[in-house]
């Protein structure tokens, strides 16, 4: 570590140094979380405060009109309700397809292995693309299912070498070999102490794929069309990107609510934001040292 | 290796279980993976749905050189290299200062602070990054909107104006993932050994001259790595967040190859066109990946393989 104490005492540059690194920490603190905190407060300002700019530093023209309105509309609770379906089926998909296939290539008297990794490896680097993929999910009648939104991206060569580095680094040969002087199979062997023994991975590689499934919206955009199966992420597209509003409303004695809806179309904006990205900000700091973890066992080349 | 054919089949009956493991993953990777390289060749035919992919008449170049040829190809290609580059240029130092700069607080509970602050906007979604964007540079009453206007910057449509496309699009990239990039400097840096800073500590050098000959020297292998990946996918700019940030006023800078695969792929149908097009921009992609690794393996030893 650099922060060793030493008896020599710190010479005037080196205190203007840390003043230095003090201040640009301060700003990279208030930059990450500043647009953050924005939103937050924002969601319960008015409108024209916001325009103003009078919402700096607390909500001003407090009001939650807007959350009553993202609340009560069935659109977002039905994406909320697919998103959760397809991140759940996903990562639990995910997860096992990986760490399966992880341990039996971290095993060195597994033959084939070098073959299957090169095989696993090349796709990384280059892909049919978009178009023959394309293809290959309309032949096999996946489009329109909510199958292809919760099979497609849900296994990724890159975690699965995560797993692997771990199972490799962190597993004694000895203990495969104690196991299996015991009579104990490969199967029983994964199950009852390789998976016990991995919470941590399990934890990383399930994590990675849930948020990879909670943000995604593009395999839903090109081969999902029946509204019914949007996830969250498409519904949000629809009023954050392209500026629809929440619902169409063709009854007459409904256009007061409209008037009102209109007046607050622009705080909706904040508010699906805080709704739809509030399960992964409310897990996040209990769960950052898995995602960190997860960096670390990735970055030794193996 | 000699075989003998008693032998042959061993290995793969004592590790059966091993075998059924991993075949989901092969079953998957076949179909995802494998399936559309074999697909891939429509490039080459005229794509008949009714015919198939094996059916369907071979053209050859044909695809190809319509592209080449297409007053578009330069300006897709261009626009392309440039956003790439700009975000590769400026994406790569920053996590590296970043990382060393909160190595150097002082205060340990600052930096845990600002490194658990600085990796949660990579959590955010695309769609929420490009709203985010959307309701910030609003022109009329977005937060940004008017900060600029009271620096005295001017009155600007950011969303629309395409001067700003390329700006917008890597320096929110950078807010979003300068922190998470950094986390790999700073296990690298906290990983390094103290022996190196203790002799230069009594050495009287600076922290700044710690900084030049003793942790950019330790971090140089990682970076070139992470260099080297990211040179690989120079082509393959992020589909998902220049396709939302694109409005029709800046098309004419933030229509990259890939969007425009989508664009004539899959809303024109014109699906051998476009799958050559892919086909040319994951090629020069490879190459590029491959050239980057060589010269990097001759000059620094650090490759990928």
């Amino acid at each position: 570590m650099t922060q060793t104490r030493s008896h020599i005492r710190d010479n005037t540059g080196d205190r203007i140094f840390s003043a230095v690194t003090t201040t640009i920490t301060v700003l990279a603190l208030i930059m990450a979380l500043y647009p953050l905190y924005f939103i937050v407060i924002a969601s319960f300002s008015s409108p024209e405060a916001i325009s103003m700019g009078k919402v700096i530093l607390l909500p001003s023209g407090f009001n939650t009109a807007a959350y009553r309105f993202v609340l009560t509309e069935p659109k977002i609770w039905n994406g909320y309700k697919n998103t959760i379906l397809y991140t759940f089926v996903g990562t639990v998909f995910g997860t096992m397809v990986t760490l399966m296939a992880a341990y039996s290539l971290s095993r060195k008297d597994f033959a084939g292995r070098k073959v299957i990794n090169m095989l696993l490896i090349f796709t990384m680097f280059f892909s049919g693309g978009l178009i023959p993929t394309y293809i290959v999910v309309s032949n096999l009648r996946l489009t329109n299912t909510p199958f292809v939104l919760m099979i497609l991206g849900s296994v990724s060569v890159y975690n699965m070498i995560i797993a692997r580095t771990f199972f490799q680094n962190s597993l004694p040969d000895e203990l495969l070999d104690a196991a299996q002087i015991d009579g104990c199979g490969n199967a029983r062997f994964f199950f009852a102490i390789v998976l016990p023994l991995s919470k941590a991975i399990i934890a990383v590689i399930a994590l990675y794929y849930a948020v990879a499934h909670w943000n995604s919206y593009f395999n839903a955009m090109i081969y999902v069309s029946d509204q019914r199966l949007y996830p969250l992420q498409l519904i949000l597209r629809e009023i954050l990107v392209l500026g629809q509003s929440l619902t169409n409303i063709t009854d007459p004695s409904e256009v007061e609510a409209l008037v009102e809806r209109q007046k607050v179309a622009q705080i909706i904006k904040y508010v699906v934001i805080i709704i739809s990205s509030l399960p992964v900000i409310c897990v996040y700091p209990f769960l950052q040292k898995y995602f960190v973890q997860g960096v670390m066992i990735g970055s030794v080349k193996g | 290796m000699p075989r003998k054919k008693t032998l042959s089949l061993r290995p793969f009956k004592k590790n059966l279980a091993l075998y059924l493991f991993i075949l989901p993953m092969l079953v998957y990777i076949a179909i995802f993976n494998y399936a559309p390289l074999y697909g891939l060749q429509i490039a080459f035919k005229d794509f008949v749905a009714i015919l198939g992919i094996s059916g369907s008449p071979w053209v050859g170049l044909k695809h190809f050189r319509r592209f080449l040829d297409s007053p578009l190809f330069w300006s897709l290609l261009r626009n392309t290299l440039v956003l790439s580059l700009y975000q590769l240029i400026v994406s790569f130092p920053i996590p590296i200062v970043l990382a060393l700069v909160l190595n150097y607080t002082p205060s340990q509970r600052l930096k845990k602070l600002t490194q658990t602050a600085t990796y949660a906007p990579h959590f955010i979604s695309t769609v929420v990054m490009v709203g985010m964007l959307f309701i910030f540079f609003d022109p009329s009453g977005g937060l940004g909107t008017l900060i600029m206007k009271q620096l005295g910057l001017g009155d600007f449509n950011l969303l629309t104006e395409p001067g700003a496309f390329r700006h917008l699009y890597v320096w929110s990239g950078i807010w979003q993932n300068v922190g998470w990039s950094s986390i790999i400097y700073i296990a690298t840096l906290s990983n390094s050994s103290p022996e190196l800073h203790e002799a230069a500590i009594v050495d009287g050098a600076s922290k700044l001259q710690r900084i030049f000959y003793i942790d950019i020297p330790v971090l140089m292998p990682t970076a070139i790595i992470l260099l080297i990946l990211n040179c690989g996918n120079v082509m393959n700019l992020g589909f998902e967040k220049v396709f939302l940030m694109q409005t029709s006023p800046n098309l004419s800078v933030s229509e990259v190859i890939s969007t425009y695969v989508y664009k004539i792929g899959l809303q024109g149908q014109q699906y051998s066109y476009a799958a050559a097009i892919g086909l040319f921009n994951n090629i020069i992609n490879f190459i590029v990946l491959l050239f980057v690794n060589q010269v990097a393996a001759k000059t620094t030893q650090n490759s990928l393989w």
